[in-house]
């Protein structure tokens, strides 16, 4: 390798070495865009006649202060981390996945049905066979806008939202018919819910008696493959070939409505295996509003991340802390829970916009390097 | 016309100076203390190789960039522009490569565009107009006020945007790489307005790297190379082969690739048919022939149907009639692997849009059409060892200059880009090679090495469609040039048969018979 025109300074611009000033901005600059985002909630909350500290010390209190609180937020973020890391995937497609809610009820309809269905089978063949199953319904759910895009360019944007509504519609028929509890039928009470599933089925909680249950292990192990898929395999070359530049992709002879395809349906069975876990890690039965807004929570987290899936694991155990924290300081001090929103909203906002910011800065630097280096 | 109007376009911009211009962008120092000045009715020529700073020091002169430092002074007081609008209000205008043009309006409306109207709120597309037709007198200029954009063709967009400089009361107006796009005979053309824009008192900044236009045209000349200035003389006191070592540091080795008989025949395309992305038809029945160890150059100006019939022989498009045939095999309906199976390659036109992914690294550009070859990979997993190795071999072979194998390919020059692409296609030992304007925006130094390896390709047999609109390029290299103009094969010429201008008036049309006996 003939490094000729290599200086100095192209090589420290390339290889750079281990920058700390790098690891300090992505690590430091996230976090100073929440104490922004968090002084400017602290406006509203003051329009509320609430005391910010009261009520911030709440959030961060209910997110890390307790062991339980901790363990919450870990378990907020393993849906998180599996609907960001099948996003992470489609995003470098290029696809852009708004399907994550109906890819995760997909993947938690088939999650409860399995269990449900075979009882009988023991404890090491059900979960692994819910967990398929459930990752089966949810890429699925992410093939139909998949195909429809590569085989009749829908726009994957619009379908992807309309399977959502779908597979809405769809839980709730179920759990009024087919799946409906018996128990609920019997007493009359007819509860939209399944029964409780066979608790061999369940996923073992890591730290009684707090929920945190071996589906955080699946989800983590889950970012890492998706790591090494992008970044190691051929398929993954080709759906970031795809994602980056379909027309060199075309003349390389990569099909490029297949990768799009495929990453929609990767993406799709990542949201419906936190489906799955969703039912039996935490809630052991399926019920209406189970997926609390994962899948669009986990597209923010995923940007967040950088699209990278280890880059998404702390993104996601970040907004599972806020999830926890929001509700914990909405209950001491009595808030609507829209303004909780509000300010969730708000860290996104100013988290982002740090983050490009960051990126700014970065290229500025490069420069003022360059003049440095040549002059 | 009002009088004040006309006063304003009668002001002439004087002396305008850049003095010690600076400009960095990440990486690379594009403008490093560079001096330029440009006196009233002057044409001045700012030469340099594709990446020498040219483009970059005259969009700070327009206000597009700011300088980091240095300064412009213009009739002695220093100025700073935060906008083109404060250059185009101190009388600069500047032609870009791409013209900015809207397609769907006339030619009024365009120059009228963006102007404040005599009539207040409502539009003045009378006096527009009225003032469009005393202008193209003045400078004989021939536009048709009421045509539409996309109605012109490419010389006449230029001459609108030119107009609209001049509407605009431009007293200096930069013109880069303006005839890139032209034929021999539009270049003259173009080059009688500018004579009489500079007797009219205009001053002109004339960017090019085409010597011999540059010594028709100008007084003056500055030579640019990697940022810095290296001279600037009066045109009338230089030479060719002067120019050139100032552009690249050295001499240029002419290309006199040696006669040789030309084997069996490859290719074949015979009375191909195909639509363009408008819906016309942009392949009329064209046929032509290549044989093994023989370079047909395809001339032409852009757009008569280059990019069609490349995209038709790489797979890339449907053709709607006739045939393409490989050894012998009709391959027209073959996918672009099966293609390249049987032994073609391509180095595409567009090549940051077609041949290579920006982001990517170097070594990732290396293997976009190999990585799925057994040998670069155990199951679905790259193989990074010998990707490694095979890429370092190949930017070893085809001395491509990058600071690393990581490098993202958007971070080199177009010529190693080029390269690098050439060298991937060539790591396949092709037995047939579509080259499409391989050199264009590259930089002379890549250029000669590019044309070597395709004269080496040629010495091994393979056979070679050379596509470019540089007819330096391809009566250079080719043992026989095929002329395209409106989908169709004008003629097919074997080397030495014509001289330039007779290729050039077939460029633009005429047919061969006439064009042969054109003196």
């Amino acid at each position: 390798m003939p490094p000729e025109t290599a200086s100095p300074l192209d090589r420290k611009l390339e290889r750079g070495g281990f920058d700390w000033s790098k690891v300090v901005l992505n690590g430091l600059l996230p976090l100073a865009g929440v104490v922004v985002a968090l002084l400017v909630g602290a406006v509203f909350l003051l329009l509320l006649k609430v005391n910010p500290l009261t009520a911030y010390g709440a959030l961060v209190n209910g997110a890390i202060g307790t062991k339980y609180g901790f363990m919450m937020t870990l378990v907020k973020a393993t849906p998180l981390l599996l609907v960001g890391a099948g996003i992470c995937i489609a995003f470098r497609a290029n696809v852009i996945n708004i399907g994550g809610e109906g890819q995760i009820i997909a993947g938690a309809i088939a999650g409860a049905w399995i269990p449900l269905a075979f009882s009988s089978l023991p404890g090491w063949a059900l979960v692994p066979f819910s967990c398929l199953g459930g990752f089966a319904a949810g890429a699925l759910w992410g093939f139909i806008p998949g195909i429809l895009k590569a085989r009749l360019r829908v726009n994957e944007i619009l379908s992807t939202i309309m399977m959502n509504a779908i597979a809405v519609q769809l839980l709730n028929i179920v759990l009024q018919g087919v799946l409906m509890d018996p128990e609920g039928v019997a007493r009359g009470t007819f509860l939209a819910q399944t029964a409780q599933l066979p608790p061999q089925s369940w996923l073992i909680r890591l730290s009684p008696p707090t929920l945190l249950h071996t589906g955080a292990l699946i989800a983590l192990a889950m970012a890492v493959l998706v790591y090494i898929f992008l970044w190691r395999t051929t398929i993954g070359y080709n759906i970031r070939a795809v994602g980056l530049n379909p027309d060199a992709s075309r003349y390389s002879g990569i099909r490029v409505p297949f990768y799009e395809a495929l990453s929609l349906t990767l993406a799709g069975g990542l949201a419906g295996l936190a489906g799955v876990i969703e039912v039996i890690g935490v809630q052991h039965r399926l019920m209406p509003g189970l997926t609390s807004g994962y899948g669009f929570t986990g597209i923010v987290a995923a940007l967040l991340g950088g699209l990278h899936p280890l880059g998404l694991i702390p993104a996601s155990v970040l907004f599972g802390g806020l999830l926890v924290g929001a509700d914990r300081m909405q209950r001491a001090v009595q808030v609507p829970s829209a303004l909780v929103t509000a300010i969730l909203g708000l860290i996104v906002l100013f988290v982002s916009g740090a983050a490009i910011w960051s990126r700014r800065w970065a290229a500025k630097r490069r420069i003022s390097a360059a003049r440095g280096g040549q002059s | 016309m009002s009088k004040t109007a006309q006063e304003v376009l009668k002001r002439k911009t004087g002396r305008v100076e850049m003095r010690n211009i600076v400009k960095c962008f990440p990486g690379v120092r594009a403008n490093s203390q560079v001096c330029f000045d440009v006196d009233p009715g002057e044409v001045h020529a700012l030469l340099g190789e594709n990446g020498a700073g040219k483009s970059t020091l005259m969009r700070q002169l327009y206000g597009m960039y700011r300088p980091d430092e240095g300064e412009i002074i213009i009739d002695g007081v220093p100025t700073s522009f935060r906008s083109p609008a404060d250059a185009i209000s101190a009388g600069i205008g500047m032609i870009h490569q791409h013209f900015m043009l809207v397609p769907t309006l006339t030619v009024a409306q365009n120059v009228a565009l963006g102007q404040a109207s005599s009539r207040g709120p409502l539009l003045d597309l009378k006096v527009v107009t009225a003032r469009i037709i005393e202008l193209a007198e003045e400078y004989g200029l021939k536009v048709d006020p009421e045509a539409f954009v996309w109605q012109l063709s490419v010389g006449e967009q230029q001459r609108i945007e030119i107009l609209k400089a001049l509407y605009r009361g431009a007293g200096l107006i930069i013109l880069d790489e303006p005839t890139a796009v032209l034929t021999p005979q539009e270049v003259e053309d173009l080059f009688k307005t500018f004579r009489r824009m500079v007797a009219e008192g205009h001053s002109l900044i004339f960017i090019s790297h085409k010597l011999n236009e540059v010594l028709a045209i100008s007084d003056r000349i500055t030579v640019l190379r990697d940022g810095k200035v290296i001279g600037t003389r009066a045109a009338k006191d230089v030479s060719r082969s002067e120019l050139v070592g100032m552009m690249v540091g050295r001499e240029i080795k002419a290309l006199d690739p040696r006669p040789r008989e030309a084997g069996v025949e490859l290719l074949r395309v015979e009375d191909l048919h195909a639509m363009g992305d408008r819906g016309m038809e942009a392949l009329c029945g064209v046929s032509f022939a290549v044989r093994s160890g023989e370079i047909l150059g395809l001339a032409g100006v852009s757009g008569n149907g280059q990019r069609e019939l490349d995209e038709c022989l790489a797979g890339m498009r449907k053709s709607s009639g006739g045939k393409v045939l490989y050894k012998g095999r009709d391959i027209s309906h073959c996918t672009l692997n099966e293609r390249v199976d049987a032994g073609m390659a391509y180095i595409p036109e567009e090549r940051m849009r077609d041949g290579a992914i920006r982001e990517f690294s170097v070594q990732e550009n290396v293997f976009l059409h190999d990585h799925e070859s057994p040998e670069f990979r155990h199951g679905i997993f790259l193989d990074f060892a010998k990707m490694r190795s095979h890429a370092e071999a190949l930017v070893h072979d085809f001395a491509v200059k990058t600071p690393s194998l990581d490098t993202p390919i958007k971070n080199l020059s177009g010529g190693n880009i080029q390269k690098l692409i050439m060298a991937r296609e060539l790591s396949r030992k092709p037995g047939f090679l579509v080259a499409a304007q391989p050199t264009r925006g590259v930089d002379i130094g890549a250029s000669e090495y590019i044309h070597q390896r395709l004269l080496e390709q040629r010495e091994a047999g393979t056979g070679i469609l050379l596509v470019s609109e540089d007819l330096d390029e391809i009566m250079g290299l080719s043992d026989r040039i095929a002329i395209m103009y409106e989908g169709r094969i004008m003629g097919i010429l074997d080397r030495g048969q014509a001289s330039v201008e007779q290729i050039g008036f077939m460029m633009a049309g005429v047919e061969m018979g006439e064009a042969l006996s054109a003196r």
